[in-house]
C-alpha cells in the first residue's frame, strides 16, 4: 500500500510540473514578444512606446534569458505565486480564488447529474428485457456527445425559461439558475459515464458468480445493483477522475452561455485580451484538479477493490 | 475516450503488392458482381449508415460548391424580411438582417469544415509522427514523448487550445490549429501502440535482417500496416474537431462576424433567442447531424466491414 501511494503520488507530481511546462512554453515562448503580444490587447489599444514596452518587459521579467524566467517562474509557482494579472493588475491566486465559488458550483451539481444520468441509463439499459428499450438507452449517450454543448444550453434556455418560463435565463442568482448550467455541463460526462458503466455493467452480468447468485435464489434486481455494480465500479471510477477535469473547463462554453460570473469567464476575458499570466493560472489549476481528482480515485481503488492493494505490493 | 476503441484491422487493407505480407491470409479473389451484390446487401441493412454517407456528402458539397445547394447570397438580405420563421421560402427562417439562414448555413459549412479538415489533419501529421518514433525507437524515446502526450491529456482540450489562441491570435486558421494541437495526444497513443505492434512482425524482422535502412523499413514496412486505426481514429476525431471548432467560433476566436461559420451563427442568434428560436436551433441541428453522420462512418470503418463478410 505504501509503494503504490508513494507511486502515484510521484507521478501526480511529474504531471503537474510537465504541465506548467507546456503551458509556460505554449503561452510565453510561442510568441515572438509577449510583451507587445499583451500591450496590443491589454493596454486600451494605445500603441506603446519604447519605454513602455521595456518597463513591461523588465516587470514581468522578459529581459531575462528563457531558461532563467522559466526557473523564476517554477519557483514562484512553486510557492503558490502564479503571477499578476495584466489587466486588473491583481494577483492570478486572487483573481482564480474569487471566481472558483460559482464554478464549483455547476461543476459539482453537473457531477452529481452526471453520475445520476449515467448510471441510472447505464441501469436500466442492462436491466431492461425490451430489447427495443435497451437499443434506445444506448444509443443515448452517443447522441449526447454529438450535440454542441453551447447548443444544449441554448435550446434549454428556450424551451424552460422562454418557452415554459420555469428557471431562469442567465445570470446566477438564486440555486434555480444552478439547474440549466449543471444539466448542459452534466449532459456529455453522463454520456460517458453512461457508456462505460453499461459496458462494465454487461460484462459483470456474464461472471460466474452472477450464476452461483442467481442458483442460490438471489431476486434480479439484487443481483444487479448488489453483485454486478459493486464489480463494475471501477471502471466508471477511473472515467470519473478525468471528468472532473473536463468539468471544469466546459464552464468556459457554459458560463459563456448562461452569463454566469466564474472561472470560465474568467478564462475567455483573459484569452481576449491576451492576458498571460491568467491564463497559465487557469491551465495549471486545472491540471491539478485534474491530477489531484485522479489521485483521489486511485486512492479509492483499493478499497473498493482490495487486490489492486495486493498487486502493487507484491 | 480514445482508448475504448477496439483497434481492430481489416485483413483487406494489406497492400497488395507487399512480398512480406505473403503468409497473410490471402482473401479469394470475387468477380466484380459478386462484389457488388455483397456491397449492396451489407448497406441495405443499415440504413442509417446509408443517410450518414448521403448526409456527409451533402456537407462536402455544401462546402466546396455552396451556390448549388443555395443560390443566394449569404452576405445580403431583404430588411423586409426581418426574423421570418421558418417557411416554404425561407427554409430555415430569416435573421435580423433579413438574411436567409438556410443560405448562410450552407456557405458556412466551407470555413467551419476547412477548419476541421486542417484541426485533424494537424493532429493526425503531428500527434502520427510522435506515436511512430515512440513505437519504433523504443526506450528513453517511447518514454520521454509519451511522458509529453500524458502531459498533453491532463490539460482539458479547450484550455490547451486557449492557451494556443492567447499566444497565436483569432482567425479560422489559428482555431483549426489550435484545435488539432489538443487532439494530438490521443493520435500519438493510438499510433505507438499500432507501431508497437507491427513492429514485432516477422516481416519487419525479415526487412531488417537483410540489411535495409530503418527508415525505409518504417515507410515502407511499418507505416502501411500501422495506418489503419489511425486513420479510423481521424474519422472519430473528425466528429469531435467540428464540436470543438464550432465551440471556439461561437466563443469568438473563428472568423470576424459578417462570415457564416457555424458557431459564430449560433452566437449572432442567442441574442435573438427569446423570439427567434430558428436562429440557433437550425445550425446547431447542423452541425449536430454532421457530428453523428461522420461518427456512423467511423463507427462502420472500425472494422464492421470486415466483421460483415
Amino acid at each position: 500500500m505504501g509503494t503504490y501511494l508513494v507511486r502515484r503520488f510521484g507521478l501526480a507530481v511529474g504531471v503537474l510540473w510537465a504541465a506548467f511546462t507546456v503551458s509556460f512554453v505554449v503561452l510565453w515562448l510561442l510568441p515572438g514578444d509577449p510583451v507587445e503580444v499583451m500591450a496590443s490587447g491589454g493596454l486600451d489599444g494605445e500603441p506603446a512606446t519604447p519605454q513602455q514596452l521595456a518597463a513591461l518587459r523588465a516587470r514581468y521579467g522578459l529581459d531575462k534569458p528563457p531558461w532563467q524566467q522559466y526557473t523564476d517562474r517554477l519557483w514562484a509557482a512553486l510557492h503558490g505565486d502564479l503571477g499578476t494579472s495584466i489587466q486588473s493588475g491583481r494577483g492570478v491566486r486572487t483573481e482564480i480564488a474569487a471566481a472558483l465559488p460559482p464554478t464549483a458550483q455547476i461543476a459539482l451539481a453537473g457531477l452529481v447529474f452526471a453520475v445520476v444520468f449515467g448510471a441510472g441509463l447505464a441501469l436500466l439499459a442492462t436491466y431492461t428485457r425490451l430489447p427495443w428499450l435497451r437499443q434506445l438507452l444506448l444509443a443515448l449517450p452517443s447522441l449526447a456527445v454529438s450535440l454542441p454543448t453551447f447548443w444544449v444550453g441554448l435550446m434549454l434556455v428556450q424551451l424552460f425559461s422562454f418557452h415554459l418560463r420555469l428557471l431562469p435565463s442567465v445570470g446566477a442568482r438564486g440555486p434555480e439558475s444552478v439547474i440549466l448550467p449543471a444539466v448542459t455541463l452534466g449532459l456529455p460526462a453522463g454520456a460517458l459515464v453512461a457508456q462505460v458503466l453499461a459496458k462494465s455493467l454487461s460484462q459483470a452480468l456474464d461472471e460466474p458468480y452472477i450464476v452461483t447468485a442467481r442458483a442460490k435464489g438471489v431476486g434480479r434486481a439484487a443481483i444487479h445493483l448488489r453483485h454486478a455494480l459493486r464489480n463494475a465500479t471501477i471502471p466508471a471510477l477511473t472515467v470519473l477522475g478525468y471528468l472532473v477535469g473536463n468539468l471544469l473547463a466546459g464552464a468556459v462554453v457554459v458560463e459563456t452561455v448562461f452569463n454566469r460570473p466564474g472561472l470560465g469567464r474568467l478564462t475567455v476575458a483573459a484569452v481576449s485580451v491576451q492576458d498571460i499570466p491568467v491564463v497559465q493560472g487557469v491551465v495549471v489549476f486545472a491540471a491539478t484538479v485534474f491530477v489531484l481528482a485522479n489521485l483521489l480515485v486511485d486512492l479509492l481503488y483499493p478499497l473498493l477493490d482490495p487486490r489492486i492493494a495486493a498487486g502493487a505490493t507484491a | 475516450m480514445t482508448e475504448l476503441l477496439p483497434l481492430l484491422r481489416e485483413p483487406g487493407r494489406e497492400p497488395a503488392g507487399e512480398a512480406t505480407g505473403a503468409t497473410a491470409v490471402v482473401p479469394v479473389p470475387l468477380t466484380g458482381r459478386e462484389r457488388a451484390r455483397r456491397v449492396a446487401r451489407f448497406y441495405a441493412n443499415r440504413p442509417g449508415l446509408v443517410v450518414s454517407v448521403l448526409y456527409v456528402l451533402l456537407v462536402l458539397c455544401a462546402a466546396v460548391v455552396p451556390s448549388v445547394l443555395a443560390g443566394g447570397d449569404p452576405l445580403t438580405g431583404v430588411s423586409a424580411d426581418r426574423l421570418r420563421p421558418p417557411s416554404a421560402t425561407h427554409v430555415f427562417g430569416t435573421d435580423y438582417l433579413g438574411r436567409d439562414l438556410y443560405t448562410r448555413v450552407v456557405h458556412g459549412a466551407s470555413l467551419s469544415l476547412r477548419a476541421t479538415v486542417l484541426a485533424v489533419a494537424v493532429g493526425l501529421l503531428v500527434g502520427g509522427l510522435i506515436g511512430l518514433l515512440a513505437g519504433f525507437i523504443g526506450r528513453w524515446v517511447d518514454e520521454g514523448l509519451m511522458r509529453f502526450v500524458d502531459t498533453l491529456l491532463a490539460i482539458p482540450p479547450i484550455l490547451l487550445s486557449l492557451s494556443l489562441i492567447t499566444a497565436l491570435g483569432y482567425g479560422t486558421t489559428k482555431v483549426a490549429i489550435a484545435v488539432g494541437v489538443a487532439s494530438v495526444a490521443s493520435f500519438a497513443r493510438v499510433m505507438r501502440a499500432e507501431t508497437m505492434r507491427v513492429r514485432r512482425a516477422t516481416y519487419v524482422e525479415a526487412a531488417r535482417s537483410v540489411g535495409t535502412r530503418w527508415y525505409t523499413t518504417l515507410r515502407r514496412h511499418v507505416l502501411p500496416n500501422a495506418a489503419g486505426p489511425v486513420l479510423v481514429l481521424a474519422v472519430l476525431e473528425f466528429g469531435l474537431a467540428i464540436l470543438q471548432v464550432s465551440a471556439l467560433s461561437f466563443l469568438g476566436y473563428g472568423a470576424p462576424p459578417p462570415a457564416p461559420e457555424w458557431g459564430a451563427l449560433i452566437a449572432e442568434g442567442r441574442n435573438y433567442l427569446a423570439n427567434s428560436w430558428w436562429l440557433c436551433a437550425m445550425p446547431g441541428f447542423a452541425i449536430a447531424a454532421t457530428v453523428l453522420a461522420v461518427n456512423r462512418i467511423s463507427r462502420a470503418l472500425d472494422g464492421e466491414w470486415a466483421r460483415f463478410r
